[in-house]
Formats: C-alpha cells, sequence, structure tokens
C-alpha cells in the first residue's frame, strides 16, 4: 500500500514536470502578455521595458529554469491579471468548481443507477426505451447547447403561442408549455455562507442552490447518458453470469438477486469510468463555467488564456494534472476495497 | 359626499406616492453586466477602457465629454489660455475625497505629475511642461509648445487624493508607485471624489459600489445607491442575464442578438454610434502594387462598405470614408464611402494589373464586433478585382504578436483616438514611420505621405481651434483620396437596461456610462 503510494507520489511529480515542461514550451504561441497590459498608444520603449522587467526576453532555459526553482520553493509566480500568487488564484477559485462537479456528480450517481438497472432489466419497456433514446440525444448535444437552452426555458422563459388561443385547449396548451423562468443564468448568487479559508459554499443556502441547479444539470448532461448506458450494459451482462442464475435457482427474491448480487458486481467498472470521468469533468467545466459565468477554475482558464497569463495557465494545467494523478489513485485504491482480487502494484501477490 | 371621496383618495394617492418618492430615494441598486472587468483600481497603471469606465464611477474629471463633444465642467468649473503656453483652470471648491480630505489644487498637480510618470499616459501627457498650484483653487498648466488640445487631456485627469496615496505601506514600498501587473498599495486602495465607493472587489468575479454621502455633486438627478457589477465576457450569457433579470444594464450588446433584445419585453436597448474606426492597411513593403496609388484605390473601391454594414453588421455600424467620425473636429461631411466595381477594375487596368495578383491577410477573431467575417467577406470582395486574398484569424492574444512582425500583406485595425481628435488617428495609423518619435506606430502598411503629415503636424500647434479643424478635414480629404488606409465603418456600441432603468442620458459615444447621474424609476 504504502509503496504503490510512493509509487504513485512519483508519478506525479513526473507528470507535473512534463506539463510544466510543454506548458513553458507552447507560451510562446499563447500571445504576448505584455499587449494585453498596456493601452494601445504606448510606445514600443515602454513595451520592451516591460517585458525585460518581467523576464520575457530571457531564452527559454532560463526562464524555466527560475520557474522551476521557484515552483520548488512552492512559488508558481504572479498571475498578471489577478496580481496575486498563481496557486492563491487558483485556490480561491477551486471551490466553486469542486462544488459544480460534486453537484453535477450527485446527480449522475442518483440518476444514472436507477436508470441503468431498470432499463437492464426490463430492456423491452417503453420507460426503457425512451430512456435509451433521451440518452442518445443527450451525447449527441454539445454541453453548450445545453446550457444556453435550459437558461432560455428556466432562466429567461419562453412564450408558446403555437396554439391557436381562444379555444380552451389551445390557450391551456399554450400556458402549460410556456414557462416563466426565475432561475437565476449566471454566477454562484450573493448568498454564499463561508466554510473555511477560500471556500463559500453554494450548498448551505436555498438561493446558493438554486444557482447551481442549471449549471449542474448541464455539466451532468454531458456524462450522465454514458454513465446509464454503461450500467444497462454491465448489467446485462453480470444478469446472464452462472452465479446470478444459480441465486435465482436458489429462490433468493428477484430484488435480492438484482440489487445485492448483481449491482455490486456491475459497479466495478463503472468506478472506474467514473474516476477517470471525474477527471475529465473538472475540465468540461471549462464550457459551462463559460456560459453561467461560474466563478471557477474553467473560466478562469479561459480567462487567462485570453489575457495570456502565462504564470495562471502554467499553475492551472499543473494543478489539473495533479487533479488526475489523485483521483485515479483514489479510484485504484476504492477499486481494490471493492475487489479484493484486485492487487495494487507493491503489494506482495 | 363625492367630493369628500375624491378628496379622500387625492389625500391617499399623494401620500402613497410620498412614500414611494422617498422609498426609491432610500436604496436603488444597480446590477451591471459589463463584458469585461477593470484590470485594477489603479487609475495610471493601464489605459483602457474599463479602468476609465471605472474612474468615471469612484473619481471625477476635470472636465468630461457631453454627448456631442463638448466640455462639461467637474472638477473643473472654468478655463482660460492666458497665452499661447499657459492655461488657467479654476477648481471646484468643497469637494472631499472618500477619504474625507479636502479636495485642492495640489492633488491635481500630483495627480498630473504622476500621469507624467505612468508609462501608459506618459506619452499622451508630453505635451505638458508643468503644472502649479497658484493658490487652493487654481492651478496653471505651462505646455512646451501652443497645444490646442489640453481640455481633451484634461477629460483623463481624474485627481486623486494626494494624502491618501502618499507615504509607505506597512512593507515598505511606496504608496504611490505605479506597477503595471504588481501588488501595488493604488492597485488595491480607492480614494476618489466620485459618486461611488468601491467596498467589495473580488477581480474577475464582482465588484461592489456604495454611493458616496459627501458627493459634491448634489445636483445630480442620480439616484443608484448602490452598484454590483458582474464582468460577463461570454456574449450570449451577458443577454441572458438581462433577459432573465438578472441584471439591469449591459454594455457591447452583440449584432446577432439586438433584434431579440429589441423585441423582449421589460428591456431597452439603446445604439449609439461610436468613434472606433475599423478598416485595413495594405502593406508596401511586402506588396510592391500597393505602392501605387490607382491599386490602393482600387481595392478601397471594391469594397462595399455600406454593404457590410447593412448587411454583416446588421445596420450596428455607420459606414466610413475618414478616420473621424461625426463630432469629431475634423470630421469632413463631404467624404463619403465611394464602393464603385467598374471603376476599381479599370484602376487595376490603368495599372497594370488586370490580372491581379495574391496576398495574406490577418484579422483578429475576438477583438471588434464580427471581425473575422467582415475580414472574410472583404476578401470575397477584392477577389472581384482578381487580387486573391490567403485570410488567417487569429485570437487576439496571437494578433498583436502577428501585427508587430508586420509580415502579412493586408492587416486589420480598430483604433480609438486617446484624445478623442482627429490628430491622434494620423499620427499612429498614417504618419511616415518614425521610430525615435514614435509616429506612425501603427502604420502597418508602410504608407508615407510628407504632405498630410505636415498638415496635420502644424495643425497640432494650432490654437486657432476653428483653422484647425479645417486643417484637419483638409488632412482627411487627402488622405481619402491618396487611400492611407482602407475604412470600413466605426463600430455602433449597444447598451440594454430593464425598464425603468434610464440610461440614454448617461451613455455616450465615449463608452463611459456616467453612472453617478444614473436614474431608476420602477
Amino acid at each position: 500500500m504504502i509503496a504503490f503510494l510512493i509509487k504513485r507520489l512519483m508519478h506525479a511529480v513526473l507528470v507535473m514536470f512534463v506539463i510544466s515542461v510543454l506548458a513553458f514550451a507552447i507560451q510562446d504561441n499563447l500571445g504576448d502578455p505584455v499587449q494585453q497590459m498596456v493601452g494601445q498608444s504606448v510606445p514600443e520603449s515602454e513595451r520592451a521595458a516591460l517585458r525585460e522587467r518581467l523576464g520575457l526576453n530571457d531564452p527559454f532555459l532560463v526562464q524555466y529554469g527560475r520557474f522551476a526553482k521557484n515552483a520548488l520553493q512552492g512559488d508558481f509566480g504572479y498571475s498578471y491579471f489577478y496580481r496575486e500568487p498563481a496557486l492563491e488564484v487558483i485556490a480561491r477559485h477551486l471551490p466553486a468548481t469542486l462544488e459544480l462537479v460534486f453537484a453535477a456528480t450527485l446527480l449522475i450517481v442518483l440518476l444514472s443507477v436507477p436508470i441503468g438497472v431498470y432499463s437492464a432489466i426490463k430492456p423491452r419497456s417503453p420507460i426503457s426505451r425512451f430512456f435509451m433514446g433521451v440518452s442518445i440525444i443527450g451525447i449527441s448535444i454539445p454541453v453548450f447547447l445545453t446550457a444556453i437552452v435550459l437558461i432560455q426555458i428556466f432562466a429567461i422563459g419562453i412564450n408558446v403561442t403555437l396554439f391557436p388561443q381562444d379555444i380552451s385547449w389551445g390557450a391551456w396548451l399554450n400556458a402549460t408549455l410556456s414557462t416563466q423562468g426565475s432561475m437565476p443564468s449566471f454566477g454562484r448568487g450573493h448568498d454564499l455562507v463561508h466554510v473555511v479559508g477560500h471556500w463559500d459554499t453554494n450548498l448551505a443556502s436555498w438561493d446558493g442552490i438554486r444557482h447551481l441547479v442549471l449549471p449542474a444539470i448541464s455539466l451532468a448532461s454531458i456524462m450522465l447518458p454514458l454513465f446509464i448506458r454503461l450500467i444497462r450494459a454491465e448489467m446485462m451482462e453480470v444478469m446472464q453470469s452462472e452465479y446470478v442464475k444459480y441465486a435465482r435457482a436458489k429462490g433468493i427474491s428477484m430484488r435480492r438477486v438484482y440489487f445485492v448480487h448483481a449491482l455490486k458486481n456491475t459497479m466495478l467498472p463503472v468506478i472506474t469510468v467514473g474516476g477517470v470521468q471525474i477527471g475529465t469533468m473538472v475540465a468540461y467545466t471549462i464550457l459551462t463555467e463559460t456560459v453561467f459565468q461560474w466563478p471557477g477554475m474553467g473560466l478562469m482558464f479561459l480567462d487567462a488564456i485570453n489575457r495570456a497569463d502565462i504564470p495562471l495557465i502554467v499553475t492551472y494545467l499543473m494543478v489539473v494534472g495533479v487533479i488526475f494523478v489523485v483521483t485515479n489513485t483514489v479510484v485504484d485504491l476504492i477499486y481494490g476495497l471493492v475487489n479484493p482480487t484486485v492487487k495494487l502494484t507493491g503489494k506482495p501477490a | 359626499m363625492n367630493v369628500k371621496k375624491k378628496l379622500l383618495t387625492c389625500a391617499i394617492a399623494t401620500a402613497m406616492a410620498g412614500s414611494l418618492l422617498s422609498l426609491n430615494a432610500q436604496a436603488e441598486t444597480l446590477r451591471i453586466g459589463y463584458s469585461a472587468d477593470f484590470e485594477t483600481l489603479d487609475l495610471h497603471e493601464q489605459l483602457s477602457g474599463g479602468v476609465l469606465r471605472f474612474s468615471h464611477m469612484a473619481f471625477d474629471p476635470l472636465v468630461r465629454w457631453t454627448k456631442d463633444f463638448q466640455f462639461e465642467p467637474r472638477l473643473a468649473t472654468e478655463w482660460e489660455q492666458t497665452d499661447d503656453t499657459h492655461m488657467r483652470l479654476t477648481l471646484r471648491e468643497g469637494v472631499t475625497f472618500h477619504s474625507g480630505n479636502a479636495f485642492t489644487a495640489n492633488d491635481v498637480v500630483w495627480t498630473i505629475e504622476r500621469l507624467k510618470e505612468s508609462p501608459d499616459y506618459r506619452a499622451i501627457f508630453e505635451p505638458i511642461a508643468s503644472v502649479e498650484a497658484v493658490d487652493d483653487y487654481t492651478v496653471e498648466i505651462t505646455t512646451t509648445e501652443p497645444y490646442p488640445l489640453l481640455l481633451n487631456l484634461a477629460t483623463y485627469v481624474f485627481p486623486m487624493d494626494s494624502a491618501f496615496y502618499s507615504g509607505e505601506t506597512d512593507d515598505g514600498s511606496d504608496k504611490a508607485e505605479i506597477v503595471k501587473a504588481g501588488n501595488s498599495f493604488a492597485s488595491r486602495n480607492v480614494s476618489g471624489t466620485g459618486p461611488f465607493m468601491v467596498t467589495e472587489r473580488r477581480q474577475g468575479v464582482r465588484v461592489d459600489f456604495e454611493r458616496f454621502d459627501d458627493y459634491w455633486d448634489t445636483e445630480s438627478p442620480g439616484n443608484v445607491t448602490n452598484i454590483v457589477l458582474t464582468p460577463i465576457a461570454e456574449n450570449a450569457s451577458r443577454v441572458a442575464a438581462l433577459l432573465s433579470g438578472g441584471v439591469d444594464f449591459i454594455d457591447a450588446v452583440p449584432p446577432n442578438d439586438l433584434d431579440r433584445v429589441r423585441d423582449a419585453n421589460g428591456v431597452d436597448l439603446i445604439e449609439i454610434p461610436g468613434t472606433r474606426i475599423i478598416g485595413f492597411q495594405l502593406n508596401e513593403e511586402t506588396v510592391e502594387p500597393f505602392q501605387d496609388v490607382r491599386v490602393r484605390q482600387a481595392v478601397d473601391l471594391a469594397i462595399n462598405q455600406e454593404g457590410i454594414a447593412d448587411r454583416l453588421m446588421r445596420g450596428f455600424a455607420t459606414p466610413a470614408a475618414q478616420f473621424s467620425p461625426e463630432g469629431y473636429s475634423g470630421h469632413n461631411p463631404d467624404l463619403t464611402p465611394r464602393y464603385d466595381l467598374e471603376r476599381a477594375q479599370e484602376l487595376m487596368a490603368e495599372a497594370g494589373y488586370e490580372e491581379g495578383f495574391s496576398v495574406d491577410m490577418i484579422a483578429p477573431n475576438n477583438r471588434y464586433v464580427n471581425d473575422a467575417q467582415i475580414a472574410q467577406a472583404v476578401a470575397n470582395m477584392l477577389s472581384r478585382i482578381n487580387i486573391q486574398v490567403n485570410l488567417r484569424t487569429m485570437p487576439l492574444a496571437q494578433y498583436w504578436p502577428e501585427y508587430d512582425t508586420r509580415q502579412s500583406d493586408i492587416a486589420m485595425l480598430g483604433w480609438h483616438s486617446d484624445t478623442e481628435d482627429t490628430a491622434n488617428f494620423f499620427q499612429y495609423l498614417s504618419f511616415c514611420i518614425d521610430e525615435e518619435s514614435g509616429a506612425g506606430q501603427y502604420n502597418y502598411g508602410s504608407y508615407c505621405n510628407e504632405e498630410i503629415d505636415a498638415l496635420v503636424t502644424a495643425a497640432d500647434s494650432q490654437t486657432d481651434l476653428e483653422r484647425r479643424a479645417e486643417m484637419l478635414r483638409e488632412a482627411e480629404a487627402m488622405l481619402y483620396e491618396d487611400v492611407g488606409f482602407v475604412m470600413l465603418h466605426w463600430q455602433n456600441l449597444g447598451y440594454a437596461a430593464a425598464d425603468g432603468v434610464d440610461i440614454e442620458p448617461v451613455v455616450n459615444a465615449i463608452d463611459f456610462p456616467y453612472l453617478g447621474d444614473l436614474v431608476i424609476e420602477r
């Protein structure tokens, strides 16, 4: 176990090293940060002086050496835009993103397991077919569009006048299909509850939760169909296996067979995929956060790219690298707990 | 009995109206969704639209522009040009800073001296040789040479609280220092004379303002007591925030959403002709034919400015044939777009390029309204005079470094005159390049016409403003004939606000809403 963790720690260091080199190597293509920091009519001499002060004129290796030396001491440089240590900026934006991912994950778990299991048990029922159809649509709509549609329906509201208003059923249909739209369309709201450090939570107030709903649904919409289909496929396969047949033959109640015997083995691959996907979801928040102006890491990263805020970009990439390594490690640990036949590296066989 | 009833009703109505009014006066919160956050709280750290908007909220300028480009007294109440190189300004009395300090001539002197130290403003304030406080409420500005644009510069002088910004911070750095992209005292602390004080700021997330109780302008009709500013960069999200009632006021309504906003219930759209000229520069260094004035004219004639403004911009632009928009001193009403494809083809033939040639073109894709589409349209138009365009568009952060190399043959540029004056356009965009003086810093194509340069330079030391305007109009006409810059249009500005938020009187072509005077009546 310890050996496994040490090995993973070395992985993390290696990943961070590779990412930092890559990020540094591409920084010339990210644009000129100085251009963003001065007015249009500022003479070239002033720009050159600023470039010199920021150390942008030094050769690549000198710049990287300086960065690496400071980074080893925990100093990742100052964000040009926020005028604060880059790590600090990320720490301030991280809770918003994590809460969004958490809410989306919760939605996915609560919906995908029952739907997946149901459509595996009753593959021919109309409800299963309906969910399978919807999930195909869900998987193929980009998150950006989902978000815009959600905003239009639930935040702005739509006024349907498709049916004749003077006939009673027409008026009723119009009224039923129209939405008032009162959900907040952007930001985290003003009713945040402070927890600790940089962490203000959306989860402790009604207003906060209302702000969280639409972004969480759009973020969940990418992964939900995938998990429904994965759980359904795994479950159907497990249902065919010998031990389930045996359990049924023994006369155990079907409910117990489904939810105790079959579901356990269904969840194994789901955990693996899920762990990796949570990391991916952190990346997907960039789109969701942009549409909903959610002040998390994704929005911050996109802004940083637009501003060529190089220290922040490099630090963000490294932090995301670490998040991936950590989630994968945790997944492997959980996997070991759930399925004792799996051996972690370094454990005597 | 009837009369009595009426009287009673009247009395009740009056009482209710009265109580409503006093409620209104008590608290009106304005929630703003701007496309960009201001970069810093230090006015002199960066010359940008965002910081200037902020300046008009937390500070007051000496004078400010009215909607029709006249000067309106603010902290300076009177001004007088005593001779060719001296101007005397009388300052407003009884003004206090947010810190409680009184505003005096020393603050003005201090601020102008700091502006002369600022990397972003240094060049603009170059003409000012010195500033002196004559007494507590009079300052005298001395210029090195006769300079007609002193009042234009005065719109950039937002007196800062010199006592507040002097001294040392706890860690021993000077409170007055200007540090670009650094953590200076002035970039985090504010004391101005403006209508709003910053109460909380989370950069890039939100800024809270509160009305300053001791604001000097008690005649201002403005009744906004609190402002919550949320930067929303994404166009669709900003519009959605307004339509869903999440914010009351947004800027930069994108052309594609104009109809949607116009038709929406409970929301008003305000369009204003802007002052930013959008156009193309032809590189005479890399493409020999562009040195021929006939080819340049052909390019200009082949481009249908009106069509682009109508169709592509959906009427959200004013077609241009000169730098200066209406209202600027050098605006020449005789110059209009002259789209004429046949004449363009003739000119190409006359110049010996009937067969045409092929060129590269670069344009940004996230800087100006519909920039990439405009470039695409222009490329297509040029193909009709057999100039084959190979277009590359890129995000802003990559565009400027690419622009600076001057490797491409045609480049797109938008320019706003920092002085709100005609000469600035010429000095930066069409003057013969002179590395030393910085002239022609954005003259991408190395265009050079010394006659025009001489005329504009002469105009810039002409203190007779009538005569000066005449000279600048002449310069515009010469540039029009010589096609030193391919003009497209001035981009319009689009603001939108919820019903009852009366933004029309406070927004202007300069793009700095005067929110202190905003009236909300719900």
